[in-house]
């Protein structure tokens, strides 16, 4: 075999080895690699009170309640729905229907006592007469997760 | 002299086609960045903020794109020893830690009025910081060696070990809970962008790939002049010259 055929099996080689154990380590830490865990995800994993953690979800029409700084949601994926209470300034984005992240604890009621709220910007980018077009025409948001 | 008479096509071939990438390159750039920043509609939510949008995702695509390059020069280097492999590799590093900069900057300003924050470490923008490290990686691993030989082979070897991480930024968003939004363009289906913003985000695509290609050409061209410089000192010196 030529030293150059014999390198390309080496590469070819190495690089195979290095994509496996990157996969399986990678299948391994799922559970540290998401950002936030959806309210389902909450209730099957039985997370304690007390344990800071992210839950991520759409806030649920109707369920916003703000008086002052103090405000009261709930987050849902459709399936479960999260109690959440805050105390501070809603990113700009924030509103119902919107998807959000936040980073808090469950409290020993189930409420979760958030501590950071961030908005979740979905890959749709349009101009508000396309918007309010696709409302009109009851067209909105078809896939949303 | 057969190390020397591939230089020399590249010389040629390289002055021959800088001025049609300038011509594709500078036009673009400029319809791309007039229609982005003033022309095209605001977004309907993030409002002038989506103009971002122009300058962040094409940085983050000649960043993934310029550690491609990285990558494939550097298996061309080390299995067929090609020298001028080795010489593009070393000339793309800094490019693509340029672009990789720019994304997570612009990124960053991005995501204060967005999401409420400057920076999480999500899967996303946690892969891209490591994407940037490997670059800083690659080029510190050529200065660390007297030997050129031995510096291309370990920065060529680093700079293959990195590929994995390029799926990992790819479909970080696909596999995993992220903050960062998933892909607008490749989505199949209904267009996940409007047209009026498609446009000037593509003509800024070309322009960065074009500009990438112009810095990466004039790079290689300086590379081996300074080369050309040092074999003809060391030349002198040979013979007896002062240098």
């Amino acid at each position: 075999m030529k030293p150059k055929t014999r390198r390309l099996y080496v590469v070819l080689l190495a690089l195979l080895a290095l994509g496996t154990a990157a996969a399986l380590v990678l299948n391994a830490f799922e559970d540290n690699l998401v950002f936030f865990y959806s309210p389902t995800d909450l209730k099957a994993k039985n997370v304690p009170p007390g344990q800071a953690i992210r839950i991520g979800g759409l806030v649920e029409e109707g369920s916003l309640v703000k008086d002052g700084l103090n405000s009261h949601f709930k987050i849902t994926d459709g399936a479960q729905t999260v109690a959440v209470a805050y105390t501070g300034n809603l990113p700009d984005l924030f509103r119902e229907g919107q998807g959000i992240v936040t980073f808090g604890r469950l409290d020993a009621g189930g409420t979760f006592q958030a501590e950071e709220v961030l908005a979740k910007h979905d890959e749709n980018y349009m101009p508000p007469e396309v918007a309010d077009a696709l409302k009109a025409a009851g067209q909105w948001m078809p896939e949303r997760k | 002299m057969h190390r020397f008479a591939n230089p020399a096509r590249f010389l040629r071939l390289s002055r021959a086609i800088q001025p049609w990438i300038l011509a594709v390159t500078v036009p673009c750039l400029l319809a791309g960045l007039y229609l982005g920043l003033v022309e095209s509609p605001i977004d309907y939510q993030q409002k002038d903020t989506v103009r971002i949008m122009y300058v962040h995702v094409p940085a983050a695509w000649m960043a993934m794109f310029g550690y491609s390059s990285l990558a494939i020069a550097s298996a061309i280097g080390l299995i067929w020893k090609h020298p001028l492999a080795d010489l593009a590799g070393k000339a793309a590093a800094p490019i693509g830690a340029g672009f990789t900069i720019i994304a997570l900057a612009t990124g960053s300003l991005w995501g204060k009025p967005t999401w409420g924050t400057w920076w999480v470490w999500d899967a996303r923008l946690t892969s891209v910081v490591v994407l940037l490290f490997l670059y800083l990686g690659y080029m510190a691993l050529w200065n660390a060696f007297e030997q050129p030989q031995r510096a291309a082979r370990a920065a060529s070897i680093l700079a293959l070990v990195g590929i994995v991480n390029l799926p990992i930024i790819k479909f970080s968003v696909d596999w995993w809970n992220t903050l960062h939004q998933p892909a607008s363009i490749s989505r199949i289906g209904t267009p996940a962008i409007d047209p009026a913003m498609l446009r000037p985000l593509l003509l800024m695509g070309v322009a960065y790939l074009g500009l990438f290609l112009l810095l990466l050409l004039l790079r290689m061209r300086v590379e081996l002049a300074e080369r050309r410089v040092m074999a003809l000192q060391l030349a002198r010196s040979r013979d007896g010259e002062p240098s």
